[in-house]
């Protein structure tokens, strides 16, 4: 049954179609212009004020009804080692990651490989603002609007083949945009992946936005994933490459460390961290402790994947 | 070569002036707590802080010595006291946000962290070998326990800034280079003392081996 939890989007914050498609054809120019080095100095050397590109959404069934975490502090504190190790690092750090033009190459054991232009995937489907709670890894959460759909409607277009068995993401790596791909404390470029079923479950979703804008830079602009039954780090951001493959790739973090962070990293509050409990989580912006919910509060959707699995095993 | 030596009443003033400067790390923080400056998680902005100036004052306590010894300023030694009591002020915020504004007093849940969390555990330990040396601190209390038994316990100086920086290490996600940074000036420090050992022990160059190594052990 589809709930209507949120109120439809007021027309005032709707952007007028003319404005927003004259903006559209300033950032192409732009685009052409920074691409061709056509007054080159003047455009980079000008430093606009963030351009920010307003998306029409709808409200999503699948939001939950917690209070967002406020935009500012989910574009101040986050993860993005690309960008520096410190949280505060990638709204310090991103404002030099162009993402126009920006192509996502989707390959491997499909039926239509094909590379997709970013503004081909934001008109790939209609755009749905979901509020999902997210919780990292060390121990704080978050809940946050994304914009975008489910990644399925990307996966049932390129046709899988009877291979595919997994969905491997590979985020940009370009040290002249990311300060922090220059240190060796990963290995670049990060990598993720999921489960095929995993992957084309309606909760997983190809992200553009989050409060109704394209994606800010330090938040995995202009596409990533979000999978939000899944500690943070799974869904990858900044997305260039997404793979189809047979074999279980290997993660990022599992190679920088196979005993703290395994494939799956479901969010358990059972199953700590070798160094941490993964019980209790600080929502930002809350001042007490609140109790980690087994897949984050999705059991209900997502406990089913994992049926028959023992997931101390499968951390 | 010219001795700088303080009259009593400019050591006090150096003493205030130092004194004042140690409060600045938590002033700043009551700063930004009053001025939303502590960013999207306060509580482990200043949990963090409060460590970092743990760590700090320990190492700059135990600069002291050895910079006394280098430059001949017998009188810093007077300073040494009051900056190993700051590192104690600042392990005990460090401690006193871990249990009040981390665990909410949840007694079962920090003990369970003291003994399930390698990293809590060895900070843990540093904080209550440091609860002796703060109490011992006072004149009276040297005079008590007599110089030399006096100098045999605070040498657990050594240990709690071991232990305070394998704390910090275990604790990074990834990016070891803060702790490595404490790491390798503990490590200079702890060198320089082996060095005023042995050559203070001189002499015979062959038992000198022996010397180090048990001083090692």
């Amino acid at each position: 049954m589809l709930v209507q939890r949120r109120p439809d989007i007021s027309p005032s914050e709707i952007t007028p179609k003319g404005v927003f498609e004259n903006r559209r054809k300033f950032l192409q120019a732009a685009g052409i212009i920074a691409a061709t080095g056509i007054g080159g100095t003047a455009f980079v050397g000008a430093k606009p004020a963030r351009a920010v590109m307003k998306l029409s959404v709808r409200p999503s069934p699948l939001s939950v009804s917690e209070t967002p975490t406020s935009l500012k502090d989910v574009t101040t504190y986050n993860n993005y080692y690309e960008f520096g190790t410190d949280k505060t690092d990638p709204s310090e750090t991103a404002d030099k990651l162009k993402t126009r033009p920006w192509t996502v190459a989707v390959e491997g054991e499909i039926k239509k490989p094909k590379v997709y232009d970013i503004d081909e995937l934001l008109k790939l489907a209609p755009l749905e603002e979901r509020v999902y709670r997210l919780r990292c890894v060390e121990g704080w959460s978050m809940v946050i609007p994304w914009d975008g759909f489910s990644l399925s409607e990307l996966i049932k277009r390129v046709e899988p083949t009877g291979k595919a068995k997994f969905v491997e993401f590979t985020t940009l790596a370009d040290k002249a945009q990311m300060p922090g791909v220059g240190m060796a404390v990963l290995k670049w470029p990060y990598v993720e992946a999921l489960r095929m079923d995993e992957a084309m479950h309606p909760l997983t979703m190809l992200t553009l936005g989050l409060y109704g804008e394209a994606l800010p830079n330090q938040n995995g602009a202009p596409v990533r994933v979000v999978v939000p039954w899944k500690y943070g780090f799974k869904s990858g951001k900044s997305i260039v490459k997404i793979r189809f493959v047979e074999e279980q790739p290997k993660t990022t973090w599992q190679l920088a460390n196979p005993r703290e962070y395994g494939f799956y990293s479901n969010v358990n509050p059972e199953v700590d961290h070798p160094r941490w409990s993964q019980a209790k989580e600080r929502r930002i912006g809350e001042f007490g402790k609140r109790p980690t919910l087994m897949f984050n509060g999705y059991a209900d959707q997502v406990a089913s994947l994992y049926a028959g699995m023992d997931l101390k095993k499968n951390y | 070569m010219v001795r700088l030596q303080p009259t009593p009443r400019q050591i006090q003033w150096i003493k205030a002036a130092v004194f004042t400067v140690c409060l600045v790390p938590v002033a700043r923080l009551g700063w930004l707590a009053a001025h939303h400056g502590l960013g999207a998680n306060p509580i482990e902005y200043i949990t963090r802080s409060t460590g970092w100036w743990t760590l700090t004052f320990l190492l700059i306590t135990l600069t002291v010595t050895p910079l006394r010894r280098l430059t001949n300023l017998n009188w810093l030694l007077r300073l040494r006291r009051m900056l190993g009591l700051f590192a104690f002020f600042y392990v005990c915020l460090h401690f006193s946000i871990y249990i009040w504004l981390d665990q909410f007093f949840d007694l079962t849940s920090i003990g369970k962290d003291i003994v399930k969390r390698p990293f809590i555990t060895v900070g843990f330990g540093a904080f209550v070998l440091l609860i002796p040396l703060a109490a011992t601190s006072t004149n009276a209390m040297v005079k008590r326990l007599g110089a030399r038994r006096w100098q045999l316990l605070h040498r657990l100086i050594y240990l709690i800034a071991i232990c305070g920086v394998i704390h910090f290490w275990w604790l990074v996600k990834k990016n070891i280079n803060e702790p490595l940074t404490f790491a390798a000036l503990l490590a200079i420090l702890l060198l320089i003392r082996l060095a005023f050992r042995a050559r203070k022990s001189a002499a015979p160059t062959a038992s000198q081996k022996s010397v180090t190594r048990s001083q090692v052990a």
